[in-house]
């Protein structure tokens, strides 16, 4: 457990930025801060990935020098993991900051919980 | 390679292709487009359903020309073409049957943008369940997620856009999960298609390697599509995010989006983990205690409430409990009475959701119980219909909600350690169910003297009425001709492995 943790560091600095980004975007009551969790939390998958996808000493796999040989390259898939990802990810943050700026124009307020007290007020 | 085999290729490009098309089109043309486009994909499906039951084998899709461990694919067996009928269907008749109230609760302009939604959320409800990639699954239970908040906030009132937010929030914390499970499958396996994803995985418990990241990354997998299928402890955007939407998706989202998220858990359980290493876990056990917990909770909630809406959608919770039980159990029957209790659960929920609208409308708009007294009267054919779906879902024999307690009840009975629990809780759960809503009926039943509000004639709601019958009628379907259905479903589950 302990020296693997020593060599996997980016694989644990990128676990605990998921934890910071999950908690983030459950517990916040800000709606920005909230959004803010989430970006961090995608980005820790994509640290793990890239983290992952990486081999030390080998090269992106775009054959320049003819060179062929599979030993030269690194994996390619977790890098195109994860540009699937940020476009996934780039999506759902536009849309959860439009929702976010209908609420304030609406309330004055980007405080969920608050939100939610003058809809009850509403009564509707 | 048979020419059916491309059916649903197609069935998935037709709808993502017609959600395109809608954005450029008048309102009227979109419905039509909409429409159209349901009922070939539920034709297509039809076509293949009984394909592969002749042929009796399931068939695997190359998407693009690259063999399978570099290749994207689709796979098709019995059970994944009878949901996608069956998810046509219930979608067909919840449009219909909720087109009137479009017109009051969503602006004329915006039309067309529902039908892009609903549309979109057909093709990845599709892509779901055919995909057997789970990168691509993870992509479409995203675009899934997308379609499923535009049609909560179409209604622009403030109560639907909170939901909405509280919706993606809670989706979004799930997602993430799934995507890290997902990760960390891929890194452990090296593979992200899920038949070879399943072979590394039984080499890996075989030679006893990595058998701690292997259970992490299954259960988080699992809480995340538990947390975005609603699991009780989960539940608390449902409530407004259902009863504030407007008819048509609220019971989309009840029936169907939380379904689809259910199924590619099925699918992972099967096809990716395998069933006998997942029941070997002490995952199970986690899911059938929550399981319990939200068939009461729910079930409380929904006594306490005084919204009819907001009672059928925490009715869903009590119900989504069921299923997780089924899995819960660990056994072949619990896995095949929780694939029964999505579909009998589909068609009474949304069933319940179209007719308690014909209810509010004659009742002034007013949601509250008190308001709905006499409402069966004012409006026969919804009376009849919620009727019907409360019948169904207490578990009266003749309707679907009767087999599925009955297949629990069965199922829980071959299990040992959990039998007891699992009867206790059905029954209890079956008591809270049959208060809140024969509570409800017995109140639309209740004549109600110097009443203001006027009731209205069949001749006003031709469709509507067409509509509600339909959905009877494929309750009671359901409910009588249970054997080759559950025989299609154990056929179906067998093809996965």
């Amino acid at each position: 457990m302990g020296p693997n943790l020593f060599t996997n560091y980016g694989e644990a600095v990128s676990a605990i930025l998921f934890c910071i980004g999950f908690t983030n975007l459950l517990l916040q009551t800000n709606l920005i801060k909230k959004i803010i969790g989430l970006n961090i939390m995608d980005s820790a998958i994509y640290l793990f990935l890239a983290e992952k996808g990486y081999i030390a000493g080998r090269v992106a796999p775009i054959v320049v020098n003819g060179v062929t040989s599979t030993e030269a390259y690194i994996n390619p898939i977790p890098s195109g993991l994860v540009l699937t990802g940020i476009v996934v990810s780039v999506s759902v943050t536009a849309l959860m900051l439009s929702l976010t700026i209908r609420l304030y124009t609406r309330y004055h307020t980007l405080d969920l919980d608050e939100i939610s007290t003058q809809l009850k007020k509403e009564g509707r | 390679m048979n020419f059916i085999c491309n059916f649903p290729f197609f069935s998935i490009l037709l709808s993502l292709f017609s959600g395109t098309i809608c954005s450029v089109l008048p309102a009227k043309a979109a419905k039509v487009v909409n429409r159209v486009v349901i009922i070939v994909v539920g034709l297509l499906s039809a076509v293949l359903l009984v394909y592969l039951l002749s042929v009796g084998e399931p068939f695997v899709y190359w998407m693009g020309h690259f063999p399978a461990p570099w290749g994207n694919e689709i796979r098709a067996g019995v059970l994944e073409a009878g949901m996608a009928l069956f998810f046509c269907i219930i979608m067909y008749l919840s449009m219909a049957g909720g087109a009137h109230k479009l017109y009051d609760e969503v602006d004329e302009s915006k039309h067309n943008l529902y039908y892009i939604l609903v549309n979109l959320l057909l093709s990845s409800l599709l892509a779901l369940v055919y995909t057997n990639d789970m990168f691509t699954a993870y992509v479409f239970v995203e675009i899934n997620t997308i379609s499923a908040c535009g049609l909560i906030m179409i209604r622009q009132v403030g109560r639907t856009i909170e939901a909405a937010v509280r919706y993606m929030i809670m989706s979004l914390l799930g997602s993430g999960l799934l995507l890290f499970g997902l990760c960390i499958m891929y890194d452990l396996t090296g593979h992200l298609l899920m038949s070879n994803i399943k072979e590394s995985v039984n080499a890996l418990i075989a030679n006893g390697e990595y058998q701690i990241p292997l259970i992490v990354s299954v259960a988080l997998m699992c809480v995340g599509l538990c947390i975005k299928s609603a699991l009780f402890p989960f539940h608390a955007w449902l409530p407004d995010a259902y009863g504030y939407s407007t008819v048509s998706s609220a019971a989309i989202l009840s029936s169907l989006v939380s379904k689809g998220y259910i199924f590619l858990l099925i699918k992972i359980i099967y096809r990716v983990i395998g069933f006998d290493i997942f029941n070997s876990t002490r995952i199970i056990d986690v899911l059938f205690v929550f399981g319990l917990m939200g068939m009461i909770f729910g079930s409380l909630s929904a006594i306490r409430e005084n919204d009819v809406r907001r009672m059928i959608a925490f009715s869903s919770v009590a119900q989504i409990g069921y299923i997780y039980m089924g899995f819960g159990m660990g056994t072949q029957s619990g896995m095949v009475a929780s694939v029964y209790h999505i579909l009998s659960h589909a068609a009474t929920k949304s069933l319940l959701f179209i007719a308690a609208i014909g209810l509010t409308e004659v009742s002034g708009g007013s949601r509250r119980l008190t308001d709905l007294t006499g409402a069966g009267y004012r409006n026969k054919w919804a009376g009849v219909a919620f009727t019907a779906g409360s019948l169904s879902m207490v578990g009266i024999p003749l309707f679907s909600g009767f087999i599925s307690k009955l297949l629990f009840a069965q199922a829980a009975v071959r299990v040992e350690g959990k039998m007891l629990a699992s009867l206790i809780v059905l029954g209890i759960s079956t008591v809270l169910n049959a208060i809140y809503f024969m509570k409800t009926v017995i109140r639309l039943y209740t004549s109600a003297k110097d009443t203001p509000y006027t009731g209205i004639t069949f001749k006003d709601m031709k469709s509507y009425a067409v509509v509600l019958v339909c959905f009877i009628l494929l309750n009671i379907l359901l409910g009588v001709s249970s054997q080759p259905i559950v025989d299609m479903i154990e056929q179906g589950l067998s093809m996965f492995a």
